[in-house]
């Protein structure tokens, strides 16, 4: 009865953690080319869930899975051209307080088109109902969760790795000004991975639907979570934000069991602590 | 003595007049936003104290405001202590809880100082808003018993703005003493102030302390107004709230976070009054602000009168 438990817990801590994998794997790639940290990620997050919703509900999940995160990273790309781009050289604080702007902008829009009300989608057919594994009923629709992040996890690594426009990005990163003179467009490789970071939280923001009531709020709920996770995992690594959403997904599921009220200050305090013994988090490069 | 600097130095005396008369000419309710806006501008120049003069972003510190006013509120509700001592002593607790969060978070710098100033602050809202049996949880302390003459709105407000006067005039000190001058040029150059024989991580650690002994004084004021302390107090938005008011104002001046204060409270009160979206209106204002004049209100005017100076001559 207890093994049973404790696998149901491992399996949805671990699904929880494919979630927010691929939301802050977004939040990492943007701060590890443009070092900007993004207030407004979360928001894309939420506004992606929300739209999902309305196509959802009109058309089918799947059309939104399709659809939604697309539509979305436009929309990114659009900010990142008007707003981001004149801020990649000001401070910090300058910085961080423009993406924070964007995140009561976007959020009182969101509360016009979709009003207070939270809303919930029905998980697609084919991915209702659960499979037997040893002795454990295990929701179809965690599998997919879990598929699909280990899909995003080698789709990204290999494109930013083995693709040119990826080696573009890698080199944009390393030293923009260089890479500049050798002839590539930076300017455009940093649309490109702000469109790319927008997408991975617009793709985290529909499949959450089926999972997370969707209600105004939950911006700032993702994004917390989403610092906490690149923090433990390195800032700008792609394979520290997935063992570190692993570690939050799995501490969060049974801290549950053990301490179900303090669960959210033992989530704190690993990345106070993180960022006292390793500030460049498990797999960052070195300290800045 | 030139006429415009006769007039400069007779200008601190004719803002004090002005406030001591407002609970005359004004309404109840305008004294008790009033009230709101002394607490909030003490804290705002609390942070301003770290973000400005010394360089350091601090994401979590509403935390210490949520401290300071939870202190005030459990000696006074819980412990039944004499409203003198915990006035005095909430901030204090604030201060020796600063001093530990700033010994760790001094030793980072720029965003990671951020991050784990946010990390620290998110771990004491979390341990107010889920101790039940202690603070209250979400549910908050609410009917806090005070002194009777704090429930008369005029003495109230006399009180409230006699000590924020009172702290921010000392705040003003250290800022213009060598301690405070010390702490700008590590903000400048921490290299090089270590370099001349200066413990600039010890500065740090004390800018830290004194921000937090205000911001918790600031919290316990708060309650004076509230009589309730909720767990949203300690908040990391209450603090993102204070960093806003501090780049509206203006981060390079002393005064700025104190305009910065009233101007985002007014304008709260009157945009709420018109419509229900003011956080598009404070994100939209923020933006305009980041992009075009990071250094806020102050900076602006300030530009404005070198610049027609410079036309005069």
């Amino acid at each position: 009865m207890s093994t049973t438990i404790l696998l149901q817990q491992l399996v949805s801590g671990i699904s929880l953690g494919m979630l927010l994998f691929i939301v802050s794997s977004g939040l990492s790639l943007v701060f590890g080319v443009t070092r900007i940290i993004n207030f407004a990620h979360g928001s894309f997050y939420m506004v992606a869930a929300f739209f999902a919703w309305t196509v959802a509900n009109s058309l089918n999940y799947w059309v939104a899975l399709i659809f939604v995160p697309l539509v979305v990273a436009m929309a990114g790309g659009v900010i990142e051209m008007v707003l981001f781009r004149r801020i990649y050289r000001a401070e910090h604080l300058v910085q961080l307080l423009l993406t924070y702007a964007l995140v009561f902008i976007i959020g009182d829009i969101t509360k016009v088109i979709w009003g207070l009300l939270p809303k919930s989608t029905s998980t697609p057919e084919i991915l209702s109902g659960g499979i037997m594994v040893l002795g454990v009923v295990i929701p179809k629709y965690r599998i997919f969760l879990f598929v699909l992040g280990i899909g995003i996890m080698i789709g990204v690594s290999s494109f930013l790795g083995k693709t040119r426009i990826g080696s573009y990005i890698r080199a944009a990163s390393e030293d923009a000004e260089m890479a500049g003179a050798l002839g590539i467009k930076v300017p455009r490789v940093f649309t490109l991975v702000f469109m790319i970071g927008v997408w991975l939280a617009a793709v985290g923001g529909v499949v959450s639907t089926p999972i997370i009531t969707i209600i105004l709020g939950v911006d700032m709920d993702i994004i917390i979570q989403c610092f906490i996770v690149v923090i433990i995992g390195g800032m700008g690594s792609m394979r520290g934000a997935f063992l570190g959403a692993l570690c939050i997904g799995i501490l969060d599921a049974f801290g549950y069991l053990v301490l179900p009220r303090f669960v959210i200050v033992f989530i704190y305090a690993l990345m106070a602590v993180v960022l006292i013994v390793r500030p460049r988090g498990f797999l960052g490069k070195s300290a800045e | 003595m030139t006429k415009p600097e006769r007039w400069k130095a007779y200008l601190p005396m004719l803002v004090v007049a002005v406030f001591v008369a407002i609970p005359f000419i004004l309404s109840e309710a305008t004294s008790i936003l009033l009230c709101e806006v002394f607490c909030l501008c003490l804290f705002a120049v609390s942070i301003n104290f770290l973000l400005g003069y010394g360089g350091m972003i601090p994401f979590g510190h509403g935390a210490f405001y949520g401290v300071g006013a939870y202190s005030c509120a459990l000696m006074l509700k819980k412990a039944g202590l004499p409203f003198g001592f915990a006035i005095i002593t909430a901030p204090i607790i604030t201060a020796i809880l600063g001093l530990v969060i700033g010994f760790f978070c001094t030793r980072l710098a720029g965003l990671k100082f951020a991050l784990l100033s946010l990390a620290f602050g998110q771990i004491v809202w979390a341990i107010i808003y889920k101790w039940y049996s202690f603070t209250g949880g979400d549910d908050g302390i609410i009917d806090i018993p005070l002194p009777m003459f704090l429930y008369n709105t005029t003495y109230s407000y006399y009180f409230i703005f006699l000590v924020v006067g009172i702290a921010l005039f000392v705040l003003w000190r250290i800022t213009n003493s060598t301690f405070g001058w010390t702490l700008e040029s590590i903000r400048e150059n921490a290299e090089r102030v270590y370099f001349i024989g200066t413990n600039a991580r010890n500065y740090q650690i004390s800018a830290f302390v004194i921000s937090t002994f205000f911001s918790g004084l600031a919290g316990a004021l708060f309650v004076l107004v509230s009589h309730n302390a909720f767990p949203e107090y300690a908040f990391w938005t209450k603090g993102g709230e204070g960093i806003i008011m501090v780049v509206l104002g203006g981060m390079f001046s002393f005064l700025g976070p104190v305009i910065g204060s009233f101007v985002l409270l007014f304008l709260h009160t009157f945009i709420l009054s018109q419509t229900e979206y003011w956080p598009f209106f404070l994100g939209a204002m923020l933006l305009v602000i980041m992009l075009f004049a990071p250094d806020g209100i102050v900076g602006v005017i300030g530009r404005k009168w070198a610049f027609e100076k410079e036309k005069a001559n």
